[in-house]
């Protein structure tokens, strides 16, 4: 109620978008005005509930006067602005970050809309050469302004092995590409725990904790708000990477079912995927007004009690023989 | 905030490194020893978050005293600051001159960047391998007390090829010195304890010139002596200031058409305007001199032999611009100019030239001075304000502009060295006066910093619009045959013979494609791999990109590849290919990047694969 009447009461900045006018309410970014007229506009490090990083970059749009290209995802309309969404320049840096991003990060995971845009935009990842091989605990330990020489007959990747050091979630950074929301999720944008950052620099610049410590020394209080906010399935629940390893794992089998958590008084709605009768892996809406899509460790993961079963039959334990 | 520190403890020499910064701990919380007086009273809350700006320097202390940051010192320093590890450790692991692994407490850093490459440091390095061993690891004859490292420019190309010694220990133990021109048997004597000599001369090839302006004290005046600056005409320009009172003087920088000189060229009389005409106090001036440029040394120039001109013109901008306080930002790179500043600065503030109503005139102002953790990137204004800030290097979208919100979110004047020194000559003559000198759109004179092939390298003052030719010969012209030019660093251009008359302006340079930048004029002869030199720059990207945006972080990969595939000859698919990919991924960098670092990553690069460096048979004629 209050976002639509704060819209209503809001100035309106005329713009141009594609050559068409237009007015969008002051304050929005450009990214809000195009979504608001449909054109599709891809994003990465871009989400609804974080505060806008434009690191990614794929969601750059050309603005009459600016020498460089801005990103739609924080800056604001300005009156008399006048965008471009689909210019030559606009497509080849698109193309060139998903480039960029599939030469180097494992983007398996990532979504049907990365597809369409890579796709969409032209994307060949191997122009750069055959991906390089996995380093074992090289990126962690990087020292800022130093690297190695390159294998010039290979394009360097942040490939590395997957981190398992608890039983709740993995971390496997092979596939992620630094949009930081997993940061921003753990820190002020919601939980406030500060467990990891973006250390290091450059190309060897990673998530990590402090020394690259192992999550059950580190701050992490397993809330599973960054798992939440990864967009490319870097972070995952453990239930669902030994799903995934034992190729057990099917989302065309899944069922969602929305229920609201009993372990406080604050009501979180959880979206219970289920698979073969099994809790698989815990979500909450985006969109909702409690928990805008972050839990507790209790509502992510303390789910094992209503499914635990008797050894020999199968069926439910009874809590109370 | 609530912070887990979970490590090892800090050993006692450690925690006397951030207590020699900090003072003693205030209680348990705060890593100190418990007292039942902890369980009483709450601590946290604003005021023990807002010490977070004491995160590099506390570092710095650690890095220090020890020679690198342990797990424990890192807890210890987040336990007396409430900064999460993490957080800590990403902005400790972003600095190349911070070590978080065990590193000897003598570290002797060689630049092998392109200015010394040109000049011997390849064999340097090599020489040092066989005697020292690898780089990294405790060079053989120390008995791990000493190790050695390959690192980017020093700013000490006048006199190439340089290292920086770095000496960690108590206070008295402890020191940090540029060596240059330095030899292997300097540096295997430094590492057997046999100290020979530290720093080097000046190397102003103008110095006496009358026509000298910027440079004019350079050489005359004692840089560590108020009485001798003043008695060279000193602070006259403060007094003026005064009477000029804040407007007067932001018109006469405005009169006189200074554009910055730290790259952007962005009008200084309009800065100081937007900063003055501001209601959001505090305020804040910064100056910039964290010159990182490969090939650039003016500020670091001007800032040992000059630098009460540095701190006069930062009170002169301070006033005008209305600014409580200013902080000026050195590249850790730079010892000796930091000392001489800091020793400025006491010496101002003993005199009443800086600190609580100077020169009786109910005006504030202070200065402190940041130490630069090794980070190209910091040389961006909005990164240099999270460094100052203790987040990590990383630059900030714009807008908002600094002039709107800059260091603490707050109103922020930030001009170069080189760009505020011009301010005392501008207020005593007058602005109109000062724009006789030079075009009518370049106005004034610009430092330049001469180094590689030329008879005489040094820093060179000259009236803009002054062509390069004639700087050349200035210089006594170039050592050998010239195969090519680099003009404004890294960040520049290659040029040929046939661009030698451009007159240096800006309005010139920006006609013909190519930038002043940070006044680097580089000359390689043939003597010099010129591939490795573009091959260095690539690298220099490479290790200097924050890694923030997928532009610069990846594409500054892939345009090193790219360039090694055409050195080696090892193609995929054709050369034309290869270029074609490079110019796809340079225009990607230069229209995507957040800041000036990734737009201009491959502007070298372009303007060496037009001079036709990577033909087959080209470039290289070693």
């Amino acid at each position: 109620m209050s976002t639509v009447l704060s819209r209503a009461t809001a100035r309106m900045v005329p713009l141009q978008i594609d050559g068409d006018e237009l007015q969008v309410p002051e304050g929005s970014t450009i990214l809000q005005a195009c979504r608001g007229r449909g054109l599709d506009t891809p994003t990465l490090c871009y989400l609804e509930t974080l505060t806008p990083v434009n690191v990614c970059r794929v969601c750059v749009v050309e603005v009459e006067g600016s020498r460089v290209l801005v990103p739609a995802c924080s800056r604001k309309v300005e009156p008399g602005m006048k965008v471009k969404t689909d210019s030559e320049r606009v497509r080849h840096s698109r193309r060139m970050v998903l480039e960029f991003l599939a030469s180097s990060v494992d983007l398996s995971l990532t979504g049907p809309a990365v597809k369409g845009w890579m796709d969409q935009y032209g994307v060949q990842p191997e122009r750069y050469g055959p991906a390089a091989a996995t380093q074992a605990g090289e990126r962690d330990r990087a020292h800022a302004g130093h690297h190695h020489p390159p294998d010039p007959s290979h394009a360097a990747t942040v490939r590395q092995p997957v981190k398992i050091d608890n039983e709740l979630y993995v971390r496997d950074y092979s596939k992620c590409i630094l949009c930081f929301k997993c940061v921003e999720a753990c820190g002020a944008d919601a939980q406030n725990t500060f467990a990891i950052t973006v250390a290091g620099r450059g190309f060897d610049a990673r998530i990590s904790t402090e020394f690259a410590v192992g999550l059950p020394q580190s701050a992490c209080v397993y809330c599973g708000n960054c798992i939440g906010v990864c967009p490319t399935g870097a972070l995952m629940f453990k239930s669902e990477y030994d799903m995934r390893q034992a190729a057990t794992w099917d989302e065309s089998r899944q069922q969602v079912t929305s229920t609201i958590c009993g372990y406080c008084g604050v009501g979180c709605t959880l979206d219970l995927h289920v698979q073969d009768n099994t809790i698989v892996k815990v979500t909450s809406p985006l969109d909702h007004d409690v928990t805008r899509g972050h839990l507790c460790i209790k509502g992510r993961f303390g789910f094992q009690f209503v499914q635990n079963r008797e050894p020999d039959s199968g069926r439910p334990r009874n809590p109370r023989p | 905030m609530d912070i887990k520190v979970a490590g090892p403890p800090a050993s006692a020499e450690e925690m006397a490194a951030v207590d020699e910064l900090l003072g003693p701990a205030q209680s348990g919380w705060q890593g100190g020893t418990q007292s039942p007086r902890d369980q009483r009273v709450a601590f946290g809350g604003r005021s023990a978050r807002s010490q977070r700006h004491l995160l590099l320097p506390a570092l710095h202390a650690i890095q220090d005293r020890i020679g690198w940051i342990s797990e424990g010192a890192l807890g210890y320093l987040c336990a007396r600051l409430t900064i999460p590890p993490a957080d800590a450790y990403g902005v400790a692991s972003g600095y190349a001159l911070l070590s978080l692994e065990p590193r000897p407490p003598l570290t002797v850093h060689v630049c092998d960047d392109i200015a010394c490459l040109g000049s011997g440091a390849e064999r340097l390095g090599r020489e040092l391998e066989q005697r020292l061993g690898p780089e990294g690891k405790p060079a053989r004859p120390s008995s791990g007390s000493a190790t050695w490292l390959r690192g980017p420019c020093l700013g000490l190309c006048d006199r190439a090829p340089a290292a920086l010694v770095q000496q960690a220990g108590v206070p008295s133990r402890r020191f940090e010195t540029g060596l240059a021109p330095v030899s292997s048997d300097e540096i295997v004597a430094l590492v057997e304890g046999r100290l020979s000599r530290l720093e080097g001369p000046q190397s102003i090839p103008q110095a006496g010139d009358p026509g000298l302006r910027l440079l004019r004290r350079i050489g005359v005046v004692d840089p560590e002596d108020l009485d001798s600056y003043r008695a060279a005409g000193g602070y006259s320009a403060l007094r003026r200031a005064f009477e000029l009172e804040p407007d007067g003087v932001i018109r006469e920088v405005t009169d006189s058409k200074l554009l910055g000189r730290g790259g952007a060229a962005f009008p200084t009389g309009r800065k100081w305007e937007a900063v003055a005409k501001s209601t959001v106090r505090p305020r804040y001036l910064v100056c910039n001199a964290d010159e990182s440029e490969p090939g650039t040394f003016k500020d670091r120039v001007v800032m040992e032999a000059d630098p009460f001109a540095v701190v006069e013109a930062m009170t002169i901008a301070g006033y005008a611009a209305g600014c409580e306080k200013g902080y000026l930002y050195v590249r850790g790179e730079y010892p000796l100019a930091r000392r001489r500043i800091e020793h400025a600065i006491r010496q101002a503030t003993d005199r009443g030239l800086l600190g609580l109503d100077i020169l009786g005139r109910g005006v504030s102002f202070d200065i402190e001075v940041r130490r630069g953790g090794g980070a190209y990137i910091c040389g961006e204004e909005t990164a240099l304000f999270n460094s100052i800030e203790g987040k990590r290097g990383e630059p900030r979208n714009k807008p908002p502009f600094p002039v709107q919100s800059g260091l603490f979110g707050k109103p922020t004047l930030v001009n170069n060295v080189e760009t505020l020194i011009n301010i005392l000559d501008i207020v005593v003559d007058g602005g109109r006066a000062f724009a006789a000198t030079g075009t009518a759109d370049s106005t004034g004179t610009r430092l330049f910093c001469l180094s590689g092939a030329v008879r005489r390298p040094g820093l060179y003052e000259v009236p803009m619009g002054t062509t390069l030719r004639q700087l050349i010969d200035l210089a006594g012209g170039f050592r050998g045959k010239l195969q090519a030019l680099l003009l404004g660093g890294a960040a520049g251009n290659f040029v040929t013979e046939a661009q030698f008359d451009l007159p240096l302006t800006f309005e010139a340079t920006r006609a013909a494609g190519v930038t002043l930048g940070s006044g680097v004029v580089m000359a390689f002869d043939e003597s010099v791999d010129l591939q490795a030199i573009v091959l260095r720059i690539a690298r220099f990207f490479r290790d200097e990109s924050c890694g923030q945006c997928v532009p610069c972080r990846v594409g500054t990969v892939r345009q090193e590849e790219a360039l090694i595939r055409l050195v080696s000859g090892r193609v995929i698919g054709s050369r034309e290919r290869e270029t074609a990919l490079l110019a796809d991924v340079n225009q990607a960098m230069r229209d995507a990047s957040i800041c000036g670092l990734g737009q201009t990553a491959g502007s070298a690069v372009e303007s060496a694969i037009r001079l036709g460096l990577f033909q087959p048979n080209g470039g290289s004629r070693r």
